[in-house]
């Protein structure tokens, strides 16, 4: 007899083909490659056909500027994990402030996490700009407070907002039987939370934390609005002191554009692979 | 008023409760003496379930004593730990904690709230384990275990807080046939042993065999009850009738 499954007519008794999960799959498809590789020749090679020929070519102009500018996208790298940090320990704060007991508390932090959660992050950056001291003083030293510093504060407070969010909808999405099943063991509260609760929300918390970090990443490009030498800034100089040539444009900013793909494109597909790790062990 | 065992180990008297304006219980009142096994019976909605729930003060009443050993659950300043020490509890869905292995599940109550040491939980939490028949399932986490499995290590890790009375909601209404029989086992050699156990169940054949005394509730009130024999063979109220000639 054969080893096959049961197989039906009908589909309700046909076994449920499961998509399998394998391990963590970085690979681009073919085609998607392939398209990238097209836009970049595009638009590189219409450029060379517009340059001079007085001029020195894209390729050597982009490559003349590309140290610089890599440097200013690690810095956006860095504004990214800052701002990230400071908004994951701020959030799960507020977060765990909207599932307490005491309705004051509850009632502060939703209206904190509704108000930064639905503000553009834009006039958030602004107003951290702004209202920000340029330096403050710690046990009687003035401590210098850069522009960037306030930058990577301003672009946290939606981070922290959407975290509190994040935490909040992950502890509410566990069965309420367990804050019963620890309740009726005697666990106090605080324990429930920390012993029975966030264990299991972590790895709820995954994925959207991840997500939301991409975003951010693509976010910091806004500190060059307020003047931060991160990577947009550096890119408008480095166009400027080529002589403003239009036919860089494209060139440097697909250059812009590659490396944030390179960087935010494998936390999408680990964000992917660990929605699906989570979705079949429950 | 220090508690003696010659007298009710549970005492509910005439308890009313409602969430919002359902009633669904209207003076119940009930007792339970050291070592007694008793099984609540009745159709959905009878507020069999919300009775031994209130008895653990997952659920707080409007009306009426509820007393464990003495100690008055319906009352502001409950000790709700000294009242959960004496009170253990096995749920319809296991509510085990799914990221702790079993024997982890088992010992952490004791570690946690009791303070025990860590070693001695250990070793109880062992013993625990292969006394509800799963030794060799210790290093599991509750997702590797079938539902009669995972309710029979609930089981022991409400038993690891050494409670005086075991309450049991519905604890095999969620398993597989196959896997009832198993729990149903567990529960009848706790019974053997002694320990005060309430029941909420929809196993009859069980109720008959190991209940010292069977509460029929219907509509909020207990409508009859008596030992098994009687109560099975001499039903006298119309409701309870019906009932069990569509159960049985």
């Amino acid at each position: 007899m054969s080893q096959r499954p049961y197989q039906s007519d009908l589909a309700v008794l046909n076994p449920i083909k499961r998509s399998s999960v394998t391990g963590f799959d970085l690979r681009l498809k073919p085609w998607q490659g392939g398209v990238i590789l097209a836009a970049c020749l595009l638009t590189s090679g219409v450029s060379f056909a517009q340059t001079d020929s007085t001029e020195i070519s894209v390729f050597e102009a982009l490559l003349r500027w590309m140290p610089l500018l890599s440097k200013g996208f690690i810095f956006n790298i860095v504004i990214s994990i800052l701002a990230m940090s400071i908004g994951t320990v701020a959030g799960v704060a507020w977060g765990l402030g909207q599932i307490s007991t005491n309705v004051l508390l509850r009632k502060i932090s939703w209206f904190v996490t509704q108000f930064f959660r639905n503000s553009p992050w834009l006039v958030l950056l602004f107003f951290a700009m702004f209202l920000l001291p340029f330096e403050i003083s710690v046990l009687g030293f003035a401590v210098p407070f850069p522009d960037w510093l306030k930058a990577t504060i301003g672009l946290s407070l939606p981070v922290m907002a959407n975290v509190s969010e994040v935490v909040r909808g992950a502890v509410n999405s566990l069965p309420h039987g367990q804050w019963e099943a620890a309740e009726s063991l005697g666990y106090t509260r605080r324990q429930t939370l920390w012993l029975v609760i966030l264990p299991q929300c972590v790895k709820r918390m995954m994925p959207p934390w991840m997500n939301l970090y991409a975003i951010l990443t693509m976010a910091t490009v806004l500190a060059s609005i307020v003047g931060v030498s991160e990577i947009m800034t550096l890119t408008g100089r480095a166009l400027a002191a080529e002589g403003g040539r239009t036919d860089l444009l494209a060139p440097f900013y697909s250059f812009v554009l590659l490396l944030f793909f390179i960087y935010c494109y494998p936390i999408a597909r680990w964000t992917v692979h660990l929605e699906q790790k989570f979705a079949v062990k429950g | 008023m220090t508690w003696t065992d010659d007298q009710p180990m549970v005492s509910i008297r005439d308890v009313y409760k409602s969430f919002g304006d359902l009633e669904v219980l209207k003076g119940v009142s009930l007792d339970v003496m050291k070592g007694e096994v008793i099984c609540i019976i009745g159709p959905s909605g009878s507020g069999k379930s919300t009775l031994i729930r209130c008895v653990n003060a997952l659920n707080d009443i409007q009306k009426g004593s509820i007393l464990v050993e003495g100690l008055e659950v319906n009352s502001p300043d409950l000790n709700k730990l000294e009242l959960r020490k004496k009170v253990g509890m096995v749920f319809q869905q296991y509510n085990l904690f799914p990221h702790k292995t079993a024997i982890e599940n088992v010992m952490m109550a004791p570690i946690r709230v009791l303070k025990q040491d860590r070693v001695k939980a250990e070793a109880a939490a062992r013993v625990l384990i292969k006394k509800v028949r799963l030794e060799g399932k210790e290093d599991a986490y509750p997702g590797e275990l079938s539902g009669g499995q995972q309710q029979r290590v609930a089981i022991a890790r409400s038993l690891a807080m050494t409670p005086d009375v075991m309450l049991f909601d519905e604890v095999t209404a969620a398993l597989d046939p196959e896997t009832v029989g198993e729990v149903l086992q567990t529960i009848k050699d706790l019974a053997e042993d002694g320990i005060t156990c309430i029941l909420v169940t929809h196993e009859m054949g069980f109720a008959r065999e190991v209940a010292d005394h069977i509460y029929f509730t219907d509509g909020g009130v207990i409508v009859e009850h008596g030992p098994p024999k009687s109560f099975f063979n001499k039903a006298k109220d119309p409701r309870t009738k019906e009932f069990l000639s569509q159960i049985l």
